[in-house]
């Protein structure tokens, strides 16, 4: 029992992450139609940034907001420069072009900062917290991590139901020509989408960096685990997107923890086919457009 | 207001627009009649600047704005009702409102008691989803949606679509008097001719992209030929 609590308890705070990169992907899938592959080398590139902040001595939490400020100056311009070249393109184009920027930026972080893993501190100690003389299986740091992510979530949700920003974007994602008849700049507003989307992968990236370490390569895996969790949860949906993060990491932290912790990779593509099978469009799917 | 001269426009290798002029009164209704690909829609979206003009003007208050943005034109005062009317169904019936006014007043609120004064069926039904609209309520909410804008131009492509006849008489009237009370001018898109040359001061006939006959809706009416050959009644 007290293994399926502490299991649980590491699925709880896996799961906040997969669920930020998750909405990353989401965010710029709804807007754009485009699935952004380059969102693992961007969050690594804002990652790198902050802990050349942290590394040079200055304090954690700058180098906290210098990576969610990259990270949003980043997605916007990678947006205005590169990918609105290729938005209402053939799919084929977003992808190789996405897949394009994940290497050049790869590339660019080995030169600038090696191929050496770099040890990323956390904000808060990683020592689970102590119940009754045992150490559960979350930190004051998963605490944290929780916190944060509900609390860009719930920015999020916010920004989009009750701000005209919010409306603006939504209606461009669902109508982009009729929002264009209605004076919408279209075009700004994917490059905001684009930019938030970037800003809550880069919070996954400082988030997950204390475990694996930094390193140009070392975050190929948070997204293929936010890309299954997107898709548990219908790749259309930000709630699905969290929903989806919550039971990935749930379910990875009991495949880990009682089938051993190589078969993880395993279980995530089991989980996905497996929702694909029972709900072929995801679990948050809305209903089919009635047509009058 | 409008005057268009010499429009050419058209989709890849498809030519829809060959050489299309007319002008229209301020304060006016014109009735834009014709068959299925006439180019009727085509011409509706080069004057929204929705499609790129080959070549010709769209003159709108003496300024030439072929190749302005469409956010732009909507500045100028224009608003354009796509055809199957654009209500963006993932949204609420006053969500749908606001979009239509965001650009004008930052909020828009303040045109929102008008548009549910003349038509308070919108009211009503303000919280729901769009996508639980009829037909004839997401008309409503479509010429709701522009009118949030204060819209000088109002281009409607084909507000009949779909309708049964007691609603497209009531939104021909609703049209009517927008247009008589508050001076707005209409361009109005139809296949149903017989509706809109009931409410309109001027009808154009387009037949594969050109202009056929222009005139007064009782002159067209009265021609047997064009009645017969274009306007199917």
């Amino acid at each position: 029992m007290q293994r399926f609590v502490d299991l649980t308890l590491n699925g709880i705070a896996n799961g906040a992450i997969y669920a930020a990169a998750a909405l990353s992907l989401v965010l710029i899938w709804r807007a754009t139609r485009i699935l952004n592959f380059a969102q693992a080398g961007m969050l690594m590139f804002t990652t790198f940034i902050a802990w050349t902040v942290i590394d040079h001595g200055v304090s954690y939490w700058l180098g906290f907001l210098v990576a969610l400020a990259s990270g949003l100056a980043m997605g916007a311009l990678v947006e205005r420069t590169i990918v609105r070249r290729v938005e209402g393109a053939p799919p084929l184009n977003a992808i190789i072009v996405t897949l394009g920027i994940l290497v050049l930026l790869q590339a660019l972080a080995g030169m600038l900062w090696g191929s050496t893993p770099r040890s990323f501190p956390p904000a808060f100690s990683i020592r689970g917290y102590e119940i009754g003389g045992h150490a559960v299986l979350f930190s004051r740091f998963d605490l944290f991590t929780v916190l944060v992510v509900a609390a860009v979530m719930a920015g999020l949700v916010a920004l989009f139901s009750w701000t005209s920003l919010g409306l603006r974007m939504r209606a461009s994602a669902f109508e982009p020509e009729v929002a264009r008849l209605l004076g919408v700049r279209v075009g700004d507003m994917f490059t905001v989408g684009w930019a938030l989307a970037s800003l809550v992968g880069s919070l996954a990236g400082v988030l997950v960096a204390p475990s694996v370490f930094v390193s140009p390569n070392s975050f190929d895996a948070i997204l293929v685990f936010g890309f299954t969790a997107a898709v548990i949860g219908g790749l259309d949906s930000p709630s699905g997107a969290i929903v989806g993060g919550g039971l990935l990491g749930l379910a990875l932290s009991y495949v880990s923890g009682y089938a051993g912790s190589e078969t993880v990779t395993l279980g995530a593509l089991a989980i996905l086919v497996a929702t694909l099978m029972v709900r072929p469009a995801g679990l948050f799917a809305g209903p089919r457009e009635r047509r009058v | 207001m409008l005057k268009v001269e010499g429009l050419h426009a058209g989709y890849g290798p498809v030519s829809a627009l060959e050489g299309v002029s007319f002008e229209i009164r301020r304060g006016s209704v014109t009735a834009v009649l014709g068959a299925n690909g006439a180019g009727k829609t085509t011409l509706l979206r080069t004057i929204s600047g929705l499609v790129r003009a080959r070549s010709g003007r769209v003159l709108l208050d003496g300024e030439d704005v072929v190749g302005e943005p469409v956010d732009r034109l909507v500045r100028l005062g224009m608003a354009h009702v796509p055809e199957g009317r654009g209500v963006i169904t993932q949204l609420t019936v006053e969500e749908n409102l606001r979009l239509g006014g965001l650009w004008r007043t930052g909020r828009g609120r303040d045109r929102l008691p008008g548009v549910y004064d003349l038509f308070p069926r919108l009211q009503e039904r303000r919280a729901a989803a769009a996508s639980t609209l009829s037909g004839g309520e997401r008309q409503m909410l479509a010429i709701g949606r522009a009118l949030m804008a204060r819209p000088r131009l109002l281009l409607l492509d084909e507000p009949s679509l779909g309708l049964a006849p007691q609603l497209v008489a009531q939104i021909m009237r609703v049209l009517r008097d927008l247009s008589s009370d508050t001076g707005l001018t209409v361009l109005l898109v139809e296949q149903n001719a017989r509706a809109a040359l009931s409410v309109a001061d001027h009808g154009i006939v387009l037949n594969v992209g050109r202009v056929v006959a222009q005139d007064a809706p009782a002159r067209l009416a009265a021609n047997d030929q064009l009645r017969h050959a274009y306007l199917g009644f």
